[in-house]
């Protein structure tokens, strides 16, 4: 026929049929349950540390709600005491710590490096198991009596306490072993499967956030399982190391604890950092400013981290050299971040921003993890520190750190992968509304806090005096309003599933090699074996038709 | 998995009493695979040394804060039976090594051997250590009846150390020298145990003929695991029965 034919979209032939995908590749219980396909083990760790967030967010909104009042509202001191233990103890050990490797790392990071997998699938899937375990572990430590601790089982009241510690603390052991096994993988996975061309300087600083997190995993992790086992044993048979009665030392615990928990605190925001480092260059479309200095401050923060727990008992009763070089090494250790701060903003300067919902969760980011950051280098002050030390200040610090930077940058990592993972495409308009709402709500919550700090309204008090009734309201609505945020967060995204809006097959125009791969991946990631010839985030190299291809 | 089949990379076997080994479908070659193996067990290993560290940093600082205690707690032990007991794993980290040697070279039935002689010598050395620990149960050092009883506000001691012949009646908290010795030699008991698991788990592979010049990994991971309990115990030996 010599005709004209009436144009048709010849990319997307109506009648092709859906391609095969690591989602539909195969079916049934036993598919995901005994999979060792790193992306699905991925959605697995998604939902549940989704869960553990959610959980340890109602404990939470429940502390929030009982300080309403000076007296307090809901609870009875112990209650209260359980409360926020519960509350520390999910978001740390079951979300912020595996969130961001166990999830996204897990989905993306091979990508990122063109590996079929990760390098030890059977590993992997045990790490999540683990998590399982703790996770049950946990939830039975409440069922058989709770725990008052607080997160950080200080020695000696978590020796006596007649609650459920040996129980959670084994939980922590297990949970430990996960970590360790994770970071374990991730690091044999980015020496050992680099796809052909990946240099260390071609690898998207994700991968170098995710390698430099796994060094701590491994590194810092099993001194918190030998801590967690040792107070086991302390209430067991009293071997004695902890327990003052018969000789022991209470402050032993505290340097064995956070020289762990110091690096967690880095173990919980590198991965963060390197989310945000993938946002700011993909959603400006431009190279990231001082590529090697990121990657190198992260290994940087790496290292000084081990050496700046002391910074964590400045009123324990330390050497005076030992303040010293403790709050010295602390504002060391701010250099790397601060580095990576800046120049994330100069990615961002003269970039062509879209203001698309990932890149809305980053700027929140920037400018809650400068707050954040900021007030760390005021609590490494010894002096300062003193006043300050166990007051809110220290709780608004940390919680701009881990809540304002930490699960806003998975925020918007899930917005941003989200597509990828799915194919689907969620509300934009919803998502920035929740973005906002989540903004408002948590500076809202946490502002108050550094003021009522610095006047000396000290951290864990289920009751105070009422001329602190004005701080602790705004905070109490400010929750009210993040947890709002985060539940339209949960709505929206569950609903994109249902929907099925298709995404694109470049949703946001990245040039690294996860965006290479075909949306949603295949279950071997890739349909060849890819070779890299070009500089990482070299924009030139996109294919601008993939931005408007619909995703099969 | 089905789809995961058509990449596989097959390592022949060297003769008919071996079986070929197929490289795991997301590796490329057998070298990629062998060394992301080796890479990830040594870092497991640093995790497992960090693991005794925090035990050691325990153990360094107890000294410090009671030197007498530890003297004294440390001439209650035999060390003809510590020495007896670092001789056996030494041996037995030869004859470990003489297994992996044999499984590169494919001598199925002497890597069986030394294999064997390997758990022999675990089984050697738990015996030493539960005729110590007896020994220890009967002068009341420390009574592993009593070890979850718990701590007695009368004595302001705890239960499991009653210390009949009152050897440690002088030094400050007698019971801190051999809860950290009972604490530090059990977790390396528990250490010796799972190695001997390891050990029997890769003869059962060797009897199938799964390892060969072409394919041996959990062979040397397992060797790997046995040196390093051997190293561990090579430092609790002199810190605990001849430093005091």
């Amino acid at each position: 026929m010599t005709t004209n034919t009436p144009a048709v979209d010849v990319q997307t032939p109506p009648t092709a049929p859906p391609r095969e995908n690591y989602l539909n590749c195969s079916k049934g219980f036993k598919s995901w349950a005994l999979t060792l396909d790193h992306k699905r083990i991925g959605l697995m760790y998604l939902i549940g540390v989704s869960i553990a967030f959610l959980s340890g967010g109602m404990f939470a909104l429940l502390v929030r709600l009982h300080l309403w009042e000076p007296e307090g509202m809901l609870f009875t001191n112990i209650e209260y005491n359980q409360i926020f233990t519960l509350h520390g103890a999910f978001m740390v050990f079951l979300f912020v710590i595996p969130a961001i490797p166990g999830s996204l790392g897990n989905i993306v990071m091979p990508l990122m490096v063109g590996a079929k997998d990760v390098a030890l699938p059977k590993l992997n899937l045990l790490s999540f198991y683990l998590w399982l375990i703790g996770a049950v572990l946990a939830v039975l430590a409440i069922v058989l009596g709770g725990f008052d601790t607080g997160w950080t089982f200080y020695a000696p009241y978590s020796l006596y306490t007649d609650r459920a510690v040996v129980t959670i603390g084994m939980a922590i052991f297990i949970l430990g072993f996960s970590s360790i096994f994770t970071g374990l993988n991730f690091i044999v996975t980015v020496h050992k499967l680099r796809a052909p061309g990946i240099t260390w300087f071609r690898m998207p600083l994700f991968v170098w956030a995710i390698y430099a997190t796994a060094i701590l995993q491994v590194l810092a992790t099993p001194v918190l399982g030998i801590t967690v086992l040792l107070v086991a044993f302390e209430r067991l048979y009293n071997i004695g190391i902890f327990d003052p009665r018969l000789g022991g030392d209470p402050v032993l615990f505290e340097h064995f604890f956070w020289f762990y928990s110091h690096p967690a605190v880095y173990i919980m925001v590198l991965p963060a950092f390197g989310i945000i480092s993938e946002l700011v260059s993909v959603h400006s479309r431009k190279p990231l400013f001082g590529y090697k200095l990121i990657a190198f401050s992260s290994i940087a923060i790496a290292i000084i981290s081990f050496l700046v727990w002391g910074h964590h008992m400045f009123t324990s009763g330390q050497s005076t050299y030992a303040l010293f070089a403790f709050s010295f090494l602390t504002f060391f250790v701010a250099i790397p971040t601060a580095i990576k701060e800046f120049s994330w903003v100069a990615t961002v300067w003269k970039g062509s921003v879209a203001l698309n919902s990932p890149m809305l969760y980053t700027l929140a980011f920037l400018i809650i993890f400068a707050i954040g950051g900021l007030t760390g280098v005021i609590l490494g002050a010894l002096n300062v520190d003193l006043h300050l030390h166990d007051t809110y200040f220290v709780v608004a610090h940390f919680h701009y750190v881990m809540m304002g930077s930490i699960a806003l940058a998975f925020f918007a990592g899930l917005h941003h992968w989200w597509p990828k993972m799915f194919g689907v495409m969620y509300n934009e308009f919803q998502a920035k509304i929740a973005c906002a709402l989540i903004f408002v709500g948590f500076n809202a919550t946490f502002l108050p806090q550094f003021v009522m700090g610095s006047r000396g309204m000290p951290r864990r008090y289920a009751t105070y005096v009422p001329e602190y009734a004005p701080y602790h309201q705004a905070s109490t609505i400010g929750a009210m309003i993040l947890g709002t945020g985060v539940a339209m967060m949960v709505i929206y995204l569950i609903a994109s599933l249902l929907i099925r809006k298709k995404a694109k097959e470049n949703q946001w125009g990245g040039v690294t090699l996860d965006w290479i791969a075909p949306t949603p991946p295949p279950h071997l990631n890739f349909d060849h074996e890819p070779k890299v010839v070009h500089e990482v985030y070299d924009y030139s190299t996109l294919d601008y038709d993939s931005m408007q291809r619909d995703c099969n | 998995m089905s789809h995961d089949d058509h990449h596989a990379v097959v390592i022949p076997a060297p003769g008919p009493e071996f079986v070929p080994h197929t490289v795991a479908h997301h590796f490329s070659t057998p070298v990629q695979e062998f060394q992301a193996g080796k890479l990830g067990f040594w870092l497991f290993l640093a995790t497992e040394i960090l693991l005794f560290g925090g035990l050691f940093a325990a153990y360094f600082y107890f000294h410090e804060l009671f030197p007498e205690t530890f003297r004294v707690g440390g001439e209650q032990l035999d060390w003809r039976l510590g020495a007896l007991n670092t001789s056996v794993l030494l041996l037995s980290s030869w004859t470990m090594a003489m297994g992996v040697r044999s499984a590169q070279t494919s001598q199925k039935s002497k890597t069986m051997i030394y294999l064997f002689l390997t758990v022999l010598g675990a089984a050697g050395f738990m015996v030493i250590k539960f005729i110590e620990y007896k020994a220890k149960n009967e002068h009341g050092l420390i009574c592993f009846g009593h070890l979850f009883d718990g701590y007695d506000m009368a004595s302001g001691q705890v239960s499991w150390f009653k210390d009949y012949d009152g050897v440690m009646a002088g030094v400050p908290h007698g019971h801190m020298f051999f809860s950290i010795y009972l604490t530090m030699t059990a977790i390396h008991g528990l250490h010796v145990i799972i190695g001997a698991i390891a050990i029997i788990y890769v003869m059962r592979g060797t009897a199938m003929g799964r390892y060969h010049a072409g394919y041996y990994l959990p062979v040397d991971l397992v060797g790997l695991y046995w040196h390093l309990v051997d190293l561990i115990w090579i430092f609790l030996f002199p810190l605990l029965y001849l430093v005091p």
